[in-house]
């Protein structure tokens, strides 16, 4: 590749961008309804303001793609709870410390003395535990197929070093299972996916063939960039138009067919798919990833006794519609008014990540503009 | 994967809202949405009166019988690490306090010092940031006059703490404020944003990542001055500090109730800086800068301002990067790159890396 060649503006040119805008526009026949996957997606389409110049016809409604989003209300108790106790230090992730949880979040754990840090991977909060031998270190293992091979990575390196002051709380989902769910619901609405394009980075778009064929729907695996983004949406009314189904990849500088092997066989090695609960939408049959027994050491449900924590979601927004693709963000009473990022009702207005925090950060009374 | 029959669906949940109104946060110190809550909220419900409600960062003070005026500012600083590239707390704290009293259009004359010093601070280190203090004053042309110290214990504090609190003299006939944006005006920059933030988030070294990028710390009293001789109707000046550019802009909408719109492509980023924030979820318009301007002047003065701007070495790579509307008070909203339009907001409470 020319070493010249730079991604943050070749991949947001104007012109290319209006041609592609223009095939779009040309191709497009009849009203689609496209869903992104990854929460970075939605946020790309509303930073950029993608959905401005796509024709009207076009719906993008956004999927279940956010880690934050989608981490359920117990298992966020359950990592206030280990967080609260002295002897913990608590490393996380930083889009958690604003998720509140039933009583809490982590920053008002902190601002009591809660030794919370926020890292920027598990690999650093493997070091910490070296470096504090007296101390639990604990880390809130959430995310997709993109976070679970360095989630991973740190219990293999914890173990290696013998470290008995480590361990982590898991909430690992995997978004195959969750399309499923989608597709199989009674509402489902969606006629085409783009794939999340780093999630496919990892684990390839192998496990999407079967999916794109039981339910006769399109999938093109997409990247973030604007022109990525305008190419996976052409890609799936080109399919869309012609009544084709098969899974195509428009991330072909990331993405491979089989993906990264030596990251699915250090997830493998270490995590095995168990029934998971997303918040706002349920359970979903193995959908989740969770620690092989052989690594129990390391679970801190376990060391911390916390999983008999149970809490039941009480009903003021419509995050689980929102998560599903069933709803937008500004369909919700809330938005805007009483749900806003400093006072977020819901996990979509809590994450960078979230549909809510995007539609209100980057479309707020866009009429107006 | 033939289980999703058993898919239940929950339908709507939502947990109660944490509103962060009876514990200090790290969010209150963002700079951002929660500190100006709190600032609304405690300090002017009980400090309220016409200097403190103009919400600019210095007061204009009128002196009996004369014509001249005081500009007065106060900062509170505080930083981890002590030092890092491109500068430390020292200059840090001089600068700061130079740059609030200058957005008058004041000439900066005297500043004070107050230390609150950690238990076990190496007296070595505390010397090197005093001389680094001596350094930006003289490069500032102000004396430091008086100052204070206190001791706490050690895990009291983190090293040092500097409040500075700094006097300038208002001779020119310049009304220059926030509130003080007109349609019609240009939104000009000084230079890249987002340097200082980046660098000192880099010199935690927890970021993984190693850049070149130093903080931009620096005084703006005389790029200011030099502005002023070529265009004394310049209408509003400010130095896009804790929240960054947008959080700035958003701040002069509201207090002058006009429209901002910039222009993506015209905002100077390096690239170094463009590529930590891409990696780590932020956005270069909400991080700090310690040594840029903003000028809103009218449009027949941009070519003489920017051309005096790019003379100096504080503002060389200054541009115009927007215009001031009419509609739309209170809003700014940007073109984006690929010929769109988004509202820019304040940023909300601290800002926090993503997680994939």
């Amino acid at each position: 590749m020319n070493k010249n060649f730079n991604f943050s503006t070749s991949f947001r040119n104007s012109q290319l961008v209006k041609g592609v805008v223009e095939e779009i526009k040309r191709i497009t026949t009849k009203p689609w309804t496209i869903m992104e996957i990854c929460g970075g997606q939605t946020h790309a389409i509303m930073q950029y303001g993608i959905d401005q110049i796509l024709p009207k016809e076009l719906e993008l409604v956004h999927g279940p793609g956010c880690p934050v989003c989608v981490t359920p209300l117990d298992q966020i108790d359950r990592a206030h709870a280990i967080a609260a106790q002295t002897n913990v230090i608590f490393c996380t992730f930083g889009d958690m410390l604003r998720v509140p949880g039933s009583s809490t979040d982590l920053f008002s754990l902190k601002a009591h003395g809660a030794q919370i840090k926020v890292v920027y991977s598990p690999i650093d909060a493997v070091k910490i535990a070296q470096e504090n031998p007296d101390k639990q270190i604990v880390f809130f293992a959430i995310g997709f197929e993109t976070t679970i091979p360095a989630n991973a990575s740190s219990i293999i390196q914890a173990k290696a070093f013998g470290l008995r002051n480590f361990s982590i709380l898991v909430s690992q989902v995997c978004v195959p299972p969750a399309m499923e769910a989608i597709l199989s619901s009674p509402s489902n609405r969606v006629q085409a996916f783009l794939a999340a394009g780093h999630v496919c980075a990892v684990m390839g778009y192998w496990q999407y063939h079967p999916i794109s064929q039981k339910y006769q729907v399109p999938i093109v695996v997409t990247g973030f960039e604007p022109l990525d983004l305008l190419q996976g949406i052409l890609k799936a009314i080109r399919q869309l138009e012609s009544g084709t189904h098969i899974v195509e990849n428009a991330y072909q500088r990331a993405v491979s067919e089989k993906g990264n092997q030596a990251a699915q066989e250090i997830i493998n090695r270490v995590f095995e798919p168990c029934d998971r609960n997303w918040r706002g939408i349920g359970t979903i049959p193995f959908s989740g990833m969770g620690l092989r027994s052989e690594f129990d050491e390391f679970n801190a449900e376990h060391r911390f006794n916390v999983e008999h924590i149970k809490t039941q979601e009480s009903e003021i927004c419509i995050a689980g519609q929102i998560l599903q693709g069933l709803k937008k963000p500004y369909q919700c009473p809330a938005f805007g008014n009483v749900c806003v990022p400093t006072n977020p009702l819901g996990a979509p207005m809590v994450s960078s990540e979230g549909a809510c925090s995007a539609y209100y950060r980057f479309s707020l009374n866009r009429e107006e503009i | 994967m033939e289980n999703t029959s058993q898919i239940s669906f929950d339908g709507a949940s939502c947990p109660i809202p944490l509103p962060h109104n009876k514990t200090i946060v790290m969010g209150h110190g963002s700079g951002g949405k929660m500190t100006e809550d709190l600032i609304k909220q405690v300090f002017q419900k009980h400090f309220s009166n016409p200097f403190l409600n103009a919400g600019n960062d210095f007061a204009l003070l009128p002196m009996q019988g004369n014509d001249l005026q005081l500009s007065v500012s106060t900062d509170a600083h505080i930083i981890f690490p002590l030092t890092f590239p491109g500068g430390d707390i020292g200059r840090l704290a001089i600068c700061g306090t130079v740059n609030d009293m200058s957005m008058s259009g004041a000439t900066p004359l005297y500043i004070t010092a107050s230390f609150i010093l950690e238990e076990g601070l190496e007296i070595n280190l505390l010397e090197k940031i005093v001389i680094s203090m001596k350094e930006a004053a003289l490069e500032a042309g102000v004396t430091i006059v008086a100052g204070d110290t206190k001791v706490v214990e050690k895990g009291k504090g983190d090293g040092i703490f500097i409040s500075t609190t700094g006097i300038a003299r208002l001779t020119r006939q310049v009304q220059i404020n926030g509130s003080n944006a007109h349609p019609g005006d240009v939104v000009i920059i000084s230079g890249t944003i987002g340097d200082h933030g980046i660098a000192v988030l880099d010199a935690r070294g927890d970021l993984g990542i190693k850049t070149n990028i130093e903080s931009d710390v620096a005084p703006l009293n005389h790029l200011i001055s030099e502005i002023l001789e070529v265009a004394p109707e310049t209408h509003v000046l400010r130095d896009p500090t804790r929240g960054g550019l947008a959080t700035t802009l958003n701040e002069i909408a509201k207090q002058s109730k006009v429209g901002i719109i910039i222009h993506e492509e015209k905002i100077p980023v390096l690239q170094a800086v463009k590529s930590a924030c891409e990696l780590l979820g932020f956005d270069p318009l909400y991080i700090a800068n310690e040594g840029k301007l903003i000028v809103i002047a009218p449009e027949n003065k941009r070519n003489a301002i920017i051309s005096k701007m790019q003379n100096s070495k504080y503002g060389k790579n200054a541009i115009v990067i927007g215009e001031i509307i009419e509609k739309n008070p209170g809003r700014v909203i940007l073109k984006t790159e690929i010929g769109t339009s988004r509202i820019v907001d304040v940023m909300a409470g601290e800002m926090l890396p993503r997680i994939c």
